[in-house]
């Protein structure tokens, strides 16, 4: 039955949208099919899906390994920067490297980067027991606020008019391209093999039998001899590492340099996607690419129909809010009880 | 959070309204725009529309415009771009300077297209780019500030430490010196050209720190309207921001898009659109004053009109030398005017301005 409420979901969401459009007063299917059909009925609008979805993915990934073990860290969208920062650092102070390691070699600074900085909240949350929500969440300001810094100082272009902008990328530090003409790239191949890497981990390892034992029962976990601690670590140091991959896929992909602000968000819309995709791996490849198409979708409908950008807003809001409520509905049975009966 | 939502859900929805009915004439060229903010945020991207309207209304039914509005700057407008060139667009005006290079990167791939980025530095055979020369704006502000402030403390409320909000920094403080050399400005970033929250917090701490006029490089009302309630003078930005603030706004610096867009959108019409770069201001009426408050001094309105007449004949160019950079060295000599070149990669204060410049 959990599995069936996100498409639940998006069914009421789908019906409550037609109202809205003829309330807006534009022809329901031909809005709908804007929406979901139109851009990606193309090779090149199919390719961007992928693209959109794959920070989403990979965010929601590594969120989904904490939010299993009841470690709720919010702050993705820091670790995805201090990743980019991490990996875009290594090209900024050595432009004219060619070597067929600096694409490899920034991935994996971008992994760590993410990693460090949500080390920040699980040695705050393990130490001090500081609600890692509360730290994870503020981290972010600082991430961005320290990438902006950067740009606008040190890793700025010598050559760009004091614009706060990074070099662009050279070829040997840019994610390849999959396929001609498109911006597909290897950052969605990253994103796949991070979803599969985890369902393996979380389906056959001990470590993810952990994870979820200690996230539905930390008390058995603890009789079970597991360390709450470890998994705490395990799951922030985990999801920071995929954020910071989502990250330097980002500025080595599609944007090309390091900018003031290299994501729109990702790191928190990936919150949303984790949970309508049940924190399942698979469920989470579907949630990333229904939530990238609503970006698309929002896109084309202003374009073609002038629709306001605020309905993919409404759009995005509407699945959470059904998701949740089918869910409560599907938990709970409703009962209308009168005051004062049992007395 | 939920109040702008709203507020700005129900403007764009009045707005594609009207994008329906436009859009009902029949076949025609399309012109498109790429806006950074919502048409709804009172400056910057309302301005913008304001010119998408000009060019529906001289074009009329030849044309049809779109546009989309609150786009990321980075991927998310590369798609957007590319969408509207792949859509049959003839032209398409992206209007925040970080769509530079996904226009660029777009237009090679439609070099039939023709692309008009503003403020940006980066050209090609189909893409033009284009500004306005605000400070000249700033400028006369500046001498109306440097008149009307008590407390000889004005209140920035900066964008990012970009050349062209630099720009506007120092013609305001050169302005409001060369009239009260007292005069000390404060600037306080908020690293967004949009957040209502974020520009009003930076007021008010700037009026807690002593300043009594507030002028803002960020596009909403918000500072304007924080100064109204405080009782503090403050400058509207890009539109004219009166109905936020009728007893606090002296002015307004108003961007006026619409006779550019017009003739850019004819040109790439009827074939004679050529890549060039603009950077026109009071004269070529892209920068516009609002009407003056009443309440400024029949003198100070002089003063202010003839700075602006000045500007307009050439005979008063706001970066005239001599005058020295924030650590006393000096920027030009007497006798010379700071070079174009100059001013577009400022990244100096000069004196008068208060705390560091972040680099």
């Amino acid at each position: 039955m959990v599995y069936i409420t996100p498409i639940l979901a998006l069914t009421l969401t789908i019906l409550t949208g037609m109202l809205l459009f003829s309330f807006l007063g534009v022809d329901p299917v031909e809005a709908l099919r804007n929406f979901f059909i139109v851009p990606i009925n193309n090779q090149y609008g199919a390719t961007e899906l992928l693209v959109k979805a794959t920070p989403l993915i990979l965010c929601a990934i590594g969120l989904s390994v904490g939010f299993r073990a009841n470690v709720w860290n919010i702050g993705a969208e820091g670790q995805l920067t201090v990743g980019a920062i991490f990996g875009g650092a290594l090209f900024v102070y050595f432009p004219e490297t060619e070597s067929v390691f600096m694409l490899p070699a920034m991935i994996l600074l971008g992994a760590i980067g993410g990693a460090l900085w949500a080390a920040i909240p699980a040695f705050l949350k393990t130490r001090f027991n500081a609600n890692e929500i509360l730290t994870s969440l503020m981290l972010v300001y600082v991430a961005t606020l320290l990438l902006s810094l950067l740009v606008h100082g040190p890793f700025r272009d010598p050559d760009g008019y004091n614009f706060p902008e990074s070099k662009i990328f050279t070829d040997s530090a840019t994610m390849p391209i999959l396929l001609e003409g498109t911006r597909l790239h290897f950052g969605s191949i990253i994103a796949l093999l991070a979803v599969l890497t985890t369902w393996i981990m979380l389906a056959k390892t001990l470590i993810g039998f952990q994870v979820k034992v200690i996230g539905t029962a930390p008390k058995a976990g603890a009789y079970a001899g597991f360390s709450q601690k470890k998994i705490i670590w395990f799951s922030l140091l985990f999801g920071g590492a995929m954020a910071g991959l989502a990250g330097i896929s980002e500025v080595s992909g599609p944007v090309g340099q390091l900018l003031p602000s290299i994501s729109p968000g990702y790191g928190f819309t990936a919150i949303i996607v984790a949970f309508l995709g049940r924190l399942h791996p698979v469920g989470i490849i579907f949630a990333g690419l229904l939530m990238a198409l609503t970006y698309l979708g929002g896109e084309t409908a202003q374009i073609n129909l002038g629709m306001p950008v605020a309905v993919t807003g409404v759009f995005q809001g509407m699945v959470l809010f059904y998701l949740l409520a089918c869910d409560v509905f599907v938990n709970y049975r409703f009962q209308l009880n009168r005051f004062g009966k049992a007395a | 959070m939920k109040f702008k939502t709203m507020a700005s859900l129900l403007g764009a929805a009045a707005v594609a309204g009207g994008m329906l009915v436009s859009g009902a004439a029949s076949a025609e060229d399309k012109i498109g725009f790429v806006y950074v903010g919502p048409v709804g945020d009172h400056g910057w991207t309302y301005r913008h529309d304001i010119g998408r309207q000009a060019v529906v209304k001289a074009l009329g039914d030849k044309v049809k415009t779109t546009y989309v509005e609150s786009v990321k700057e980075g991927p998310d407008s590369e798609r957007v771009i590319r969408q509207m060139a792949a859509s049959g667009h003839k032209i398409i005006f992206t209007t925040s300077f970080g769509f530079m290079n996904p226009t660029l990167k777009v237009a090679k791939q439609f070099p039939n297209v023709k692309f008009e980025h503003a403020t940006g530095y980066k050209r090609a055979d189909n893409v033009s780019t284009y500004s306005g020369r605000f400070y000249e704006g700033r400028y006369v502000v500046g001498k109306i500030a440097g008149k009307m402030t008590k407390s000889n403390i004005i209140g920035y409320v900066g964008s990012f430490p970009i050349p062209e909000v630099v720009r506007g920094i120092n013609a305001v403080a050169l302005a409001a010196r060369s009239v009260n050399p007292d005069v000390q400005i404060k600037v306080t970033w908020v690293n967004t050209w949009y957040d209502p929250g974020k520009e009003g917090d930076a007021a008010k701490a700037l009026i807690d720190q002593g300043a009594d006029i507030i002028l803002q490089h960020t596009d909403s009302p918000a500072p304007l309207q924080v100064a109204e309630s405080r009782g503090v003078w403050a400058v509207g930005q890009a539109s004219d921001m009166n109905h936020f603030a009728p007893k606090a706004q002296l002015t307004a610096i108003i961007d006026n898009w619409d006779k550019y867009y017009v003739e850019r959108a004819k040109a790439a019409l009827d074939g004679s659109w050529k890549s060039m770069d603009t950077w026109a201001g009071l004269k070529a009426g892209m920068v516009e004053l609002a009407e003056f408050n009443k309440a400024i001094p029949a003198d100070v309105v002089k003063l202010a009109s003839d700075t602006k007449a000045g500007i307009m004949d050439g005979s008063i160019h706001p970066f005239a030398g001599p005058f020295n950079k924030q650590d006393g060295t000096p920027a030009v000599a007497a006798g010379k005017n700071l070079e174009d070149g100059v001013l577009l990669g400022m990244d100096w204060y000069v004196e008068g301005v208060l705390g560091k410049l972040p680099k």
